[in-house]
């Protein structure tokens, strides 16, 4: 069976774009054949910089039988336009066609059957083909040249050259023929744009065509292109006596700029080391798509060898691209250490930032004080909706040092950090590069001689980043990483941007596991609803402040305000306020719940048992810590002895109650001991009011251990009970007391755990 | 065609300007002088911003002296500078062998593809201010961005109709690159030699030291600001003032309004290398220019050198 090849060669692709291009063409290309009744066996697909490709191995040549039904005329049309209907259809007489009502328009027309049979592959082909391409999902794409004024302009991701159309067994070869705008396809492709002569290269199947193209100097594969760059790179900085630093998402991007890889090295001057090595890693790897290397054991510091990947084999050998490569990328780390060193010096105007220094305490003779300052004078936004960074900032310290003595930190060290923690934002290098937040704040702050933590701080507030990024173990870095996410979670619920399934914008799943996992690695024993509660209350402060005016308006074209106009403003404050506070909690309380399957997605990960986890957690439970205790003292002790008898106690309690409750028994609503005619009930009553009163002592002292073990004084109570006691007796009054007993032994058990969770 | 020596563009700055300039006359262009009022860049001229709108073809290259006041460095930066040249071409419609032609110009100026590494890198260029973007690439030789090159999609908020090449060369990188030297002010600018030899140095440094000193430091914000408001007024009254009278009828006064619009961009810039616009506020500063580019544009279109060429009537003319 025949094999289809297809090239699109255009300009120059975006790196980034082309993989799921060649994916989309590949996809639309098969969906078509299968569509229109071909079959295929396999399908591959490539990219350069400059073409699209898909072979589709083992086309059927003709399509199975399809029958298309076309609408025609209304049954009142004329002769001449049946007629042309009936040669349209190729049928040769009118009854041959159904007739159907149009159910909007109450007319009749015509139906004809075309029944396609054997429809040639080719002509499919050539059909699908014009149609996939004019419609190709680009996300941008663009008009060029003279035809771009007409509105049916072809557009493409860069203007399209030529539509390379094959359909060849092992001994012919056809050109599927079709034409888009200016375009015939055709069995010609070019090589490298300078290293081969660019004449047209006629193919007539892949086999020869990759091998034509790979004499042409085009690497069709970005596989193989990306595997030669990396091998190739590590070879030549081993024998340089160095090491890679291997960026795989760097080498996908570069396999995507050349069609020809060839590794070059070159070389900086030795004095910009002294610029920190992320953002010389990083100038390079932005800006000039060169990889860096370390000497050879080296664990952090940079060589001053870089490596980079020309398009062409020079004449020369590279030397030329190699001076020219080095020569841009000098310029570039000067630029770094400009900025690097700016960042360090005072701005100018500082007299305009007092007011912004004061509210934040800020000693504006230090440069990062004076960037904080300027963030909060500049009103940069943080949100639309939730207002500029420096009342972020000011939130953020507020909360804060509520939490640095829940968690033993010191108020003075999480105050300035706080502050600080933004400050880098508007330092030049954070401007250039974004993803160096928090490092940068963490470097300059130890030039300007802040304390350690404090610096250190700056940097780790941002962490953990993801489920596998290091958790700050510093209560002053605790206190500010979990003030940040808080404010943030609080804030993104308050205005309902809320994590969808498909979309987190402002990554809030990660600020959530973040706080998890601070809490639980870091032994934090915080409850978060009062958190949440101070959080939204900064918030609506704000809010409040810039929407009272709005709000105010409203109510004043609002009948339900009368009387002395002067008052309004404060009562309406007042009942705003209120309105708030009333949407607020159901918020916090979702917010809440979010964190819980956040937290049992987190739990399980970990191993606890799905059961315990359900058994403990409960709507309430807001201190992370606290319940990752209770689950764990709880899967210990029912692997005790003990721990399993009390469960089968449980679970005869609840089997008995479950069963009256479906037969619809009446329960007395309180336990009467005067209904009491055996000594076990008694015995039984006793006991558990002895265990009430401890247990409620214990979980106010959160030693859940100790509930748990407490629970084990009821076992032999229970026990007798059901062996002496039967439940169900004559008398109505002695039954339903039996059965509030055993109720109020269940309402103990639950205060402790829900054990039926764990049958 | 071969050049003296002293304009050869591995040795003279100016011989650069002279060889592309020669290039693209070859190639039917219409060499324009720079446009005398202070730009951002070449874009701003309106033989690109407002030829490149309407359905009439179009071939211009031109040498365009540009500010950028925020990239002042006191002459001490040896890559950056506030005020420097762009060499324009812009071709409408664009023609489909335009990446050749580029390519044709890097070698006329001695960037030979054998020897060096020329790659087309994703851009995709966008001047909110102009209201206009398009895709394209940097274009990078031996890593470094030589050009820019657009295939205009929308300009002043108008669908290109057809769509125009434009290609910016950064003269000075390219010169340096040329001859080989590290900083920008040890470029040889007349191409001779020993007492005869004018650096770009000479020329600029101190033009460089004191326009650095005004864009962040003397210029008065206060009287900027009045003047950015000004020019706004000025260009929406010229343009109202040009506005047909009767539907059809031609705009009377595009060019002079379009004079004001480059007039507040460049203010605006200037603003901004003193710090003094907010976030919010720089939001609002560009819709302002941006606006006055749209009606700007609006109005070109309803301008003879807009309209569609009918043939019949120019031969009749002629």
């Amino acid at each position: 069976m025949p094999d289809l090849l297809l090239e699109l060669f255009s300009e120059e692709i975006p790196a980034a774009l082309q993989r799921k291009a060649a994916c989309d063409l590949e996809r639309l290309v098969t969906e078509r054949l299968i569509d229109a009744g071909l079959t295929y066996e396999m399908a591959y697909k490539y990219w350069t910089p400059c073409r699209l490709t898909v072979d589709i191995r083992g086309v059927s040549t003709k399509a199975k039988k399809i029958q298309e039904k076309r609408k025609g005329p209304s049954v009142k049309a004329s002769k001449t336009v049946i007629d042309a209907f009936l040669r349209a259809v190729g049928l040769d007489d009118i009854s041959k066609t159904e007739i159907v009502k149009d159910s909007k328009k109450g007319d009749y027309y015509y139906i004809g059957k075309i029944i396609q049979y054997e429809r040639k592959a080719q002509e499919i082909i050539a059909h699908v083909l014009p149609d996939i391409i004019r419609n190709f999902p680009w996300q941008k794409s663009m008009r060029w040249g003279a035809a771009s004024d007409k509105p049916e302009a072809l557009r493409w991701i860069r203007p399209l050259h030529s539509i390379l159309c094959l359909f060849s067994t092992n001994t012919e070869s056809d050109i599927i023929d079709f034409k888009i705008g200016d375009i015939r396809s055709s069995n010609v492709t070019y090589g490298h744009r300078f290293m081969s002569n660019r004449r047209p290269i006629i193919v007539q199947r892949f086999s020869d065509y990759l091998v034509k193209l790979e004499e042409a100097k085009v690497i069709l594969d970005a596989g193989r292109r990306k595997e030669i760059i990396l091998a190739d790179a590590r070879n030549l900085s081993c024998s340089q006596g160095l090491d890679l630093i291997e960026d795989e998402d760097l080498a996908e991007e570069v396999a995507g700029l050349v069609e020809w890889p060839v590794i070059l090295m070159g070389k900086f001057e030795e004095e910009f080391l002294i610029i920190p090595s992320e953002i010389i890693r990083l100038t390079i790897r932005t800006n000039q798509k060169c990889f860096v290397t370390r000497k050879l054991g080296e664990k952090n510091t940079l060589s001053n060898y870089f490596i980079l990947v020309s398009n062409i084999e020079a004449k020369d050998n590279g030397k030329t691209i190699v001076i020219g490569n080095s020569r841009v990328l000098c310029a570039r780390l000067a630029d770094a250490m400009y900025f690097w060193r700016t960042d360090q010096m005072p701005l100018p105007n500082l007299n305009r930032l007092a007011a912004s220094a004061d509210r934040f305490n800020l000693d504006l003779k230090k440069p990062l004080d004076q960037r904080m300052a300027r963030l909060d004078h500049l009103h940069v936004t943080f949100h639309a909706k939730l207002g500029t960074q420096g009342t972020r900032v000011e939130r953020i310290t507020a909360l804060a040092m509520i939490i640095a003595p829940l968690i033993g930190a010191n108020s003075e060290l999480v105050r300035r950090t706080a502050v600080l923690a933004k400050a880098d934002l508007q330092t030049e290098i954070v401007t250039k590069f974004p993803e160096l937040q928090g490092i940068m704040g963490h470097k300059y702050a130890l030039l300007q001689g802040e304390n350690k933590s404090v610096s250190q701080a700056i940097e780790d507030h941002y962490k953990p980043q993801g489920p596998k990024d290091a958790v700050p173990s510093d209560p002053i870095s605790i206190a500010v990483a979990l003030s940040d996410k808080i404010d943030m979670l609080v804030g993104f619920w308050l205005i309902n941007e809320k994590p969808t399934s498909s979309k987190d914008p402002y990554a809030l799943r990660r600020a959530a596991l973040g706080i998890i996992r601070l809490a639980l690695s870091q032994k934090c024993s915080i409850h978060l609803i009062p958190l949440f509660q101070k959080a939204a209350q900064l918030l609506t402060h704000h809010l409040v402040k810039d929407n009272l005016k709005i709000y105010e308006e409203r109510l004043l074209s609002d009948n339900s305000v009368k009387g002395d106009i002067s008052s309004v403003p404060l009562v309406q404050k007042e009942k705003y306020d209120k309105e708030i506070n009333a949407r607020v909690e159901p918020v916090l309380r979702d917010l809440l719940s979010f964190f819980h399957s956040r937290l049992k997605i987190y739990l399980r990960k970990e191993g606890a048992q799905q059961n315990a986890v359900d058994a403990i957690l409960t709507p309430q439970d807001d201190d992370l810590l606290q319940v990752r205790h209770r689950i764990e003292a709880l899967t210990t002790f029912i692997k005790t002895n003990n721990g399993k008898k009390l469960l089968d106690c449980v679970r005869r309690a609840v089997g008995i109650l479950n069963s009256e409750a479906k037969k619809k028994t009446m329960i007395a609503e309180i336990v009467k001991p005067i209904f009491f005619s055996q000594k076990e009930e008694t015995v039984l009553y006793d006991t558990i009011v002895k265990a009430e009163k401890k247990i409620t002592i214990y979980l106010a002292e959160e030693d859940f251990s100790i509930a748990l073990t407490s629970l084990a004084s009821l076992i032999g109570a229970v026990n007798a009970f059901f062996e002496k006691v039967l439940v169900n007796d004559q008398n109505m009054s002695i039954r339903v007391n039996r059965l509030a007993l055993l109720v109020r032994l269940c309402a103990l058990l639950a205060k402790v755990a829900d054990f039926s969770k764990l049958f | 065609m071969s050049l003296p020596e002293h304009l050869d563009p591995k040795r003279s700055f100016q011989g650069l300007i002279v060889t592309l300039q020669n290039y693209w006359a070859r190639h039917g262009c219409a060499i324009l002088q720079p446009y005398d009022m202070e730009v951002g860049a070449g874009t701003f001229h309106p033989a690109t911003t407002l030829r490149s709108l309407g359905p009439r073809p179009w071939k211009v290259a031109y040498v365009q002296p540009s500010r950028r006041p925020g990239d002042g460095r006191y002459s001490e930066n040896p890559n950056r500078l506030q005020h420097y040249y762009q060499f324009q071409t812009l071709l409408k419609p664009s023609p489909p062998d335009l990446q050749e032609l580029y390519l044709g110009s890097l070698w006329a100026i001695g960037l030979d593809s054998d020897l060096h590494d020329i790659r087309f890198v994703e851009d995709d260029w966008e001047s909110p201010t102009l209201g206009a973007w398009g895709l394209g690439w940097e274009c990078w030789c031996d890593g470094m961005e030589v050009s820019q090159f657009t295939y205009f999609q929308q300009i002043c908020g108008i669908e290109c109709s057809p769509v125009s090449g434009e290609l910016t060369y950064g003269l000075e990188r390219i010169a340096m690159y040329l001859q080989g030297v590290n900083s920008v002010y040890e470029l040889n600018f007349n191409g001779q030699t020993g007492s005869n030899r004018l650096s770009y140095g000479d020329m600029f440094r101190q033009a460089e030291q004191e326009y650095s000193r005004f864009n962040f430091e003397f210029s008065d914000t206060d009287l900027l600001h009045r003047h950015f408001v000004d020019a706004e007024r000025e260009c929406t009254t010229i343009l109202a003032a040009g506005s047909p009278k009767k539907p059809r009828e031609l705009h009377l006064c595009v060019l002079p309004a379009y004079d004001h619009c480059i007039k507040a961009s460049h203010i605006f810039n200037l603003l901004q290398a003193r710090g003094v616009i907010s976030v919010t506020e720089r939001q609002n500063y560009v819709l302002r220019v941006r606006n006055l580019a749209h009606q700007c544009g609006k109005a070109f279109l309803q301008t003879e050198a807009a309209a569609p060429v009918k043939v019949g009537i120019l031969e009749s003319t002629h």
